[in-house]
């Protein structure tokens, strides 16, 4: 069958294998935390924490670390200087982040220009190279979302208190504070999990947008993540096969159908959907008149 | 910071349900709470009115703990805030964000996350506690619903279930009937008298000054201070009406009675709500409808 075909032949080269399983990891992981991300309001402090890891990511590459410990460590640092400064309540929030977020970019890209594939190593690190994983960062994909994962499970019935109403989590005394900082440090994690996949300048829609398609469709906050989970990972799968042959770069690929996914969504959801409503509205005008 | 595994603090049975001692909270250089004391006993409710800014959410926030007094002491069954679960919060509903995903099961069951604790999953005892809070508000039928797609008045009786899920002992209630039809207000008035009669404490924050003395047997006038604190025919007078809204009370002299009109209108957007004052300040505080003066009615 040539269907069949398409699909398997792509799978003969050893790094689409490891592409593929990269990119359904980052989709599973990324769609999970992201519903946090999404129903907390977090989607500037997410794409900020992207670009603020950059300085770590570059200082790890200089000196010859795993790139993950260099961004890892940046972006735990970043998470509690973020909830620090935000804390404290001199500036507002949205204006720390940005100081921050900008700065520490500059920073990044200012160390990396010193090397001399710069124009190419800037480009991996702004949109990925899921096609150049290797053994070993699989690993640490699965390591690290691993833990990600049945952290957000341990958790799950405090962050969604936390995410749905903050005035409750504090009544039943729960750690609001510290559940904070673990979330923040979650997406920080994540974030550097999805860093290989579709680099800095991406991730952002790796943690929205499938999120945000699964909440049109769902009612309930497991659900979310499931479908949120499956919608990614399904983004991310067509994306690599789009990249492969029709020849585009695989980060930008998976982002634009997760992108298509959600516009569908938004237009055919049952019930939320754009059309659903319209067609509601007209249904009940013409039973009116 | 609050503690990983908090310790859940036990009730002492001969205090009072609720007492503030010279409970003073700033802001800056401004007062948003100044020496406010009074006891609450179990089972009471009490509307607390008074204008913007009065301090009606400052107190709140002092009473769950969530903000601490900068004096003074807040005493709930004889010790602090801090190690209680048994403060029940019912929101305004426009602090909500009702697209949140999560069925009207779900939501009650929050108000149980308290008492699970930490990396444990509910049972079949919390389970059955969210259902009968779900009969108790007459919304068993709705648990599958998503949130959004309840009237305001089903929302309202929501969060009231997640309160009695929670086994609250002391509701503070934020302006619980703004909004409502009249219909859902009584719904919801039913079973704030249920729950009273139970002996649930409540404290209802409204700015709606008729409907509290109407309704509610003890009010309480706050604009920074107590102002006043008891039954409405002792509480509400010319003169603590006026110490309370200041500018924001004009009184005229009408011909058969004093008129005072209270700008309470606020995040509710209701109308300005007006109300007459007869000359014997003891009589029972009769009602004006003036945002329409031509139809203008005794009730």
């Amino acid at each position: 069958m040539d269907a069949l075909n398409w699909l398997i032949e792509p799978l003969s080269y050893g790094f689409m294998w490891r592409a593929l399983l990269a990119a359904i990891m980052v989709g599973i992981i990324c769609s999970v935390i992201g519903t946090y991300v999404i129903l907390q309001g977090m989607a500037f402090l997410g794409d900020a924490l992207a670009h603020i890891i950059l300085p770590g990511i570059v200082f790890a590459f200089l000196i010859g670390w795993p790139l993950a410990v260099g961004a890892l460590i940046a972006g735990v640092l970043a998470a509690v200087g973020i909830g620090a400064l935000s804390q404290r309540g001199e500036l507002r929030e949205d204006t720390a982040i940005g100081i921050i977020f900008a700065g520490s970019f500059a920073l990044g890209v200012a160390m990396l220009s010193t090397v001399d594939s710069y124009a190419v190593d800037l480009s991996h690190i702004l949109f990925g190279d899921v096609l150049g994983a290797s053994v070993t960062d699989l690993w640490i994909t699965f390591g690290l979302g691993l833990l990600v994962l049945l952290t957000v499970f341990a958790f799950y019935k405090e962050f969604m208190v936390l995410a749905f109403d903050p005035t409750l989590a504090k009544v039943l005394r729960l750690p609001a504070t510290f559940l904070r900082y673990l979330l923040l440090v979650l997406v920080a994690v994540t974030i550097v999990v999805s860093l290989q996949t579709v680099g800095v300048a991406l991730v952002l829609a790796m943690l929205v947008t499938p999120a945000a398609a699964a909440q049109l469709l769902t009612r309930r906050l497991w659900t979310m993540m499931a479908v949120a989970a499956l919608i990614g990972a399904f983004s991310n799968v067509v994306g690599l096969y789009l990249s492969f042959y029709v020849n585009i770069a695989s980060g930008p690929a998976m982002v634009l159908v997760a992108t298509a996914v959600f516009t569908l969504v938004f237009l055919f959801a049952p019930e939320r959907g754009l059309l659903w409503r319209a067609g509601r509205e007209r249904r009940e005008e013409g039973a009116v008149g | 910071m609050p503690q990983l595994f908090p310790h859940h603090a036990i009730h002492d049975a001969a205090a009072p349900t609720l007492a503030l001692e010279h409970v003073s909270v700033r802001y800056g250089a401004t007062y948003a709470l100044e020496d406010v004391s009074f006891t609450v006993k179990r089972g009471d409710q009490v509307a607390v009115v008074g204008p913007n800014g009065a301090g009606k959410s400052t107190l709140f926030n002092v009473i769950t703990g969530i903000v601490k007094p900068n004096r003074g002491a807040v005493h709930i069954y004889g010790s602090g805030p801090e190690g209680h679960i048994c403060v029940g919060y019912v929101p305004q509903r426009n602090r909500i964000d009702w697209r949140f995903p999560a069925t009207v099961f779900d939501t009650v069951l929050m108000g149980r996350v308290g008492k699970i604790g930490l990396f444990r999953w509910p049972g079949r005892g919390d389970r059955a506690k969210v259902q009968t809070a779900l009969e108790q508000v007459g919304m068993a039928e709705f648990a599958h619903r998503q949130i959004g797609e309840l009237s305001g008045g089903q929302q309202q009786r929501v969060f009231l279930a997640r309160a009695l899920a929670q086994e609250a002992q002391l509701l503070l209630l934020d302006e619980p009937l703004t909004g409502l039809d009249a219909p859902s207000q009584q719904a919801i008035l039913d079973i704030l008298a249920k729950l009273g009669q139970e002996g649930v404490t409540m404290l209802i924050a409204t700015h709606d000054l008729n409907q509290a003395a109407e309704i509610f047997p003890l009010i309480m006038l706050l604009r920074r201070r107590v102002i006043a604190y008891g039954p409405p025919g002792e509480a509400l007078t010319t003169e603590t009406l006026k110490e309370a809204y200041g500018s924001h009370l004009h009184v005229i002299h009408a011909a058969d009675a004093d008129l005072l009109l209270t700008d309470t209108c606020c995040s509710g957007g209701q109308p300005p709500v007006g109300q007459i004052i007869g000359h014997g300040s003891e009589e029972a505080l009769s009602h004006y409808d003036v945002s329409h003066p031509d139809r203008q009615t005794r009730r």
